[in-house]
């Protein structure tokens, strides 16, 4: 596998202003003899779609929800990172590109993350001019809150709703785009194949999931868009449809995958209340700026927590990081929750949590200010837990959040594939080994507004695309692969059930290849699947049929990819023999028990190749070179 | 815990629906209601037969997928709370439980208890949007507003289009969903060139879809899971008749 990340030359800062000259130009009058695929319609999906037609390409977006406007994006809380430096607390580009290297722990492209601090402040001015309604301060003006691993505010916010805001300013653009007949959507659809002509992305297969029907769609170019993989864990703070099955079958179709080890735990969400649950819910990062992260100083303190006096209190994250206190990054803070629970000092009745208290802060700013800044989330806290956050500190524990990694994109966001781009949670690039809080929405945003309007031009001004229309028998083959793998998962006539097998694929993953990892652990795991993935194709149940609404189906098919991708994660974590960001290998740590790194033998992305069904997947490198941030030990202390 | 479920069983758009009877042995009250459903249908599927299709996706509260009607309440008996936040402590063991798909003639039922509100992505898309071209914008702190406006504008901005206030209705209007929308934008110095074609627009595609008018019932607003109020009605009815005086669209 050839990786060239096509980084252009020159000083980090000019790269991408001396870039965007050199790419060349589709003429105006020809944009619209191009058809671009989408598929997902989050913020990187949905932004993407808008601005490609309106700069004049035919546009069809597909996404599995019954509308667009129902992708996960929608449930992001805390807010949007940019360099605006409004509170004239020393922020800039360069600061914001400094912290998320670092705060990536150096396990990103400088020139990716320069970028995406660049155009972070576009990002802002573009949301507020499409009607978002960010929250302001008496003079009108926006505000920002602070959010990990960074010492300036530079996190806009919407409430507690800054996902769910972002995403609406984007379907909005995208339904005006409807309007003028510019986009096309399919909702109800989810990719089942990607379809390759001589080396290059020509179009995709999707299932009708109310029809059950496939259908085949050609264009110019592909754009994944599909969010991360986070749900592999079965417990996870995504969605219940989030899934990674279009990456998965571009990465079967030759894509590089890259770094799938590293998923991000985030410290603070809802502590599991027993085997029936569904998944996990996130309280928004924004809440460390007030809330403090303690446990009882003495093990085994079953006391109710305002039985607990000050003084027999441990804030652990401020008395081991006094520098960023609360606001360590979320790798950081989710470590620190488990060594406090393996110490015995949880909490709640499993013990399988921290409080994050609110009591200070109530009593320093008056309930009236918190009920403003948080007030939609410890409504959901109390609909969840039937607990009063307002007077009852709230009990968190870290879960499966975010992925870090995914499909490798060169500079342009074009995977290995040629014509399939990917953008967003789906792909690798720019939080390397963690991401802090905030940096999701600007990704995703960063990379549909600003970067592939101009990358894609570059592609398809300067690729000569033979006519291929859905007629091309690589459509129909397509069509014959997703067919017989349907029918495959109907044969079965087993006994489980498709989320018995994702129970306990994520149960694996959860103790072996979690919060922290090591060789036994991974090695065990890695025999462990093949196991599970045989019995699930030889003992699944999936009732009702191929032709119609049939969500025990489409959970079946997710589920035979997760047993798939989850064999190359752990795969990855067990070659990174080093700590790194949300990647602990327990071989590797400092006296601190912080993650240490290996820079001599790890710097680089690995880059995973599919070489054919029962082979070993090969591992591929892209050295990662840091000119303008110099790697160090993180601290945050 | 103990419960029985009557749910509406549909198998198609075209088919007759009817209720069936399922009992739910062992679950507890920190079971989230749909975290009951799930254990019905897993053993429905291990038993080989269809499991009750129903929408839901992020279950906190916040996509709008969910569509259940629980015992007569859209979203179920919870204030402010959308049916994927319900928990079982809300009902008590032995009690029967009634779950139907929201119901209205804009929203045709798909399958079971999953419906098709495509009705409302294409009122937003006759005018649901400020017309700006992604480059186009100005720098972010040239547009102040003023907090009170902001904050009325995040209020309407928080629907999560779910259609409970459609099925609430006893004449099945989205005044209380297009209202929100138009509301959001009209409180905005953003949302200002646009205000008229954007309400005629609007409400006139949502005139098309077979939605119903507004009666002052307010039960929209009762069932809101994001508490929307019905002002935004009256302020969407001065919109249109601004509009309609005064506008040359």
């Amino acid at each position: 596998m050839k990786l060239d990340a096509k980084i252009p030359a020159g000083s980090v800062s000019q790269k991408w202003d001396k870039y965007r000259f050199d790419l060349k130009l589709v003429n105006p009058a020809n944009k619209r003899k191009f058809d671009v695929l989408i598929v997902g319609s989050g913020l990187a999906g949905a932004s993407a779609a808008a601005t490609l037609a309106e700069l004049g390409y035919n546009v069809k977006v597909f996404c599995l929800q019954d509308s667009p406007r129902r992708a996960h994006s929608i449930a992001a809380q805390g807010g949007i990172n940019a360099a605006k430096n409004y509170p004239n607390d020393g922020d800039s580009v360069w600061r914001l590109f400094y912290d998320t290297v670092k705060g990536g722990d150096y396990r990103a492209r400088e020139a990716n993350v320069y970028r995406l601090a660049q155009v972070s402040n576009s990002i802002i001015d573009q949301c507020v001019a499409q009607g978002v309604p960010f929250a302001r301060e008496y003079g009108g003006a926006l505000d920002n809150r602070s959010f990990g691993g960074a010492q300036v505010s530079r996190t806009f916010y919407a409430r507690g709703q800054t996902g769910q805001q972002l995403l609406l300013g984007a379907y909005s653009s995208l339904m005006r785009q409807v309007n003028k007949k510019q986009v096309q959507i399919f909702p109800r659809r989810e990719m089942a194949e990607l379809v390759v002509i001589d080396g290059v992305a020509r179009g995709i297969v999707v299932r009708n999931l109310i029809t059950g029907q496939f259908e085949s769609y050609a264009g110019h170019a592909v754009l994944l868009a599909t969010g991360g993989y986070g749900n592999t864990f079965y417990l996870s703070t995504n969605a219940n449809s989030c899934n990674v099955s279009a990456a998965w079958r571009a990465y079967k179709k030759g894509a590089g995958f890259a770094n799938p080890c590293f998923t991000q735990i985030h410290p603070t969400c809802i502590p599991q209340s027993g085997e029936h649950q569904a998944k996990l819910t996130l309280m928004s990062e924004s809440l460390r700026n007030d809330g403090r992260v303690w446990v009882p100083k003495k093990k085994g303190d079953t006391r109710s927590p305002d039985q607990i006096p000050d003084s027999e209190r441990d804030y652990y994250l401020e008395r081991q990081y006094p520098t960023f206190g609360n606001l360590v990054p979320r790798d950081v803070a989710s470590r620190a929750a488990k060594r406090m629970i393996d110490e015995g000092r949880g909490v709640g009745k499993t013990g399988l949590s921290v409080y994050l208290d609110f009591a200070d802060a109530v009593k320093r700013q008056g309930k009236a200010k918190i009920v403003e800044k948080y007030g939609n989330l410890f409504d959901m806290y109390h609909h969840l837990t039937a607990e009063d956050p307002y007077r009852v500190p709230m009990r968190i524990y870290p879960a499966v959040h975010y992925a870090m990694g995914g499909l490798w994109v060169d500079y342009n966001l074009m995977t290995t594939i040629p014509g399939l781009f990917c953008l967003g949670e789906a792909n690798f690039s720019d939080h390397g080994a963690n991401r802090l809080g905030a940096s999701a929405l600007m990704q995703g945003l960063g990379d549909g507004y600003f970067i592939i309007p101009y990358t894609l031009g570059g592609y398809l001004a300067s690729t000569k695309l033979p006519k291929a229309g859905t007629d091309h028998q690589a459509f129909a083959e397509a069509q014959r692969l997703a067919h017989e793998r349907v029918k495959r998962l109907l044969s079965s006539k087993g006994k489980r059930t498709p989320v018995s097998f994702h129970k306990e694929l994520g149960k694996l993953l959860w103790s072996n290849c979690g919060m922290s990892r090591n060789e036994k652990g991974l090695k065990e795991a890695l025999a462990k699947i093949p196991a599970i993935r045989e019995e699930f194709w030889n003992n699944l149940v999936v009732s009702g049929s191929g032709n119609d609404f049939n969500q025990t189906l489409e959970r079946a098919s997710r589920v035979g990819d997760y047993l798939e991708f989850a064999e190359l994660l752990v795969r990855d974590a067990l070659e990174r023999k080093e700590s790194c960001g949300g990647h602990f290998r327990e071989e590797s740590q400092t006296p601190d028990n912080e993650a240490k790194r290996d820079d001599a033998n790890f710097s680089h992305a690995a880059v995973w190749e599919h070489a054919g069904e029962g082979k070993d997947p090969i591992r591929n490198q892209e050295p990662l070179t840091f000119t303008d941030v110099v790697p160090s030990q993180r601290s945050y202390a | 815990m103990n419960l029985t479920l009557r749910v509406w069983r549909q198998k198609g758009p075209k088919e007759k629906g009817h209720f069936e009877t399922y009992q739910v042995q062992d679950v507890t009250p920190e079971m989230s209601f749909f975290e009951a459903l799930d254990k019905v249908n897993e053993e429905l599927i291990t038993a080989g037969r269809e499991p009750i299709a129903f929408d839901h996706d992020c279950r906190e509260g916040i996509c709008g997928t969910c569509s259940l009607t629980i015992n007569g309440q859209p979203h179920g008996p919870d204030e402010a709370a959308t049916g994927c936040q319900l928990h079982l402590r809300a009902f008590k063991s032995g009690d029967t439980i009634t779950i139907e798909p929201f119901r209205a003639r804009a929203f045709p039922v798909i399958k079971d208890l999953v419906i098709d509100r495509s009705a409302l992505d294409r009122v937003m898309t006759a005018g649901g949007f400020v017309s700006v071209n992604t480059g186009s914008a100005a720098e972010a702190n040239s547009i102040l507003v003023p907090k009170d406006k902001s904050d009325a504008a995040m209020d309407a901005a928080a629907c999560i289009g779910c259609g409970a206030c459609v099925a609430a209705c006893p004449n099945a209007s989205a005044m209380l969903f297009v209202s929100a929308k138009v509301s959001h934008f009209a409180l905005l110095p953003q949302g200002k060139p646009e205000r008229d074609r954007r309400v005629l627009a609007m409400q006139k595609q949502m005139d098309l879809e077979g939605f119903g008018n507004c009666s002052n019932e307010s039960e929209c607003e009762a069932v809101c899971p994001k508490e929307i109020k019905v002002c935004n009605i009256a302020r969407m009815n001065r919109e249109f008749l601004r509009a309609i005086f005064w506008s040359k669209e």
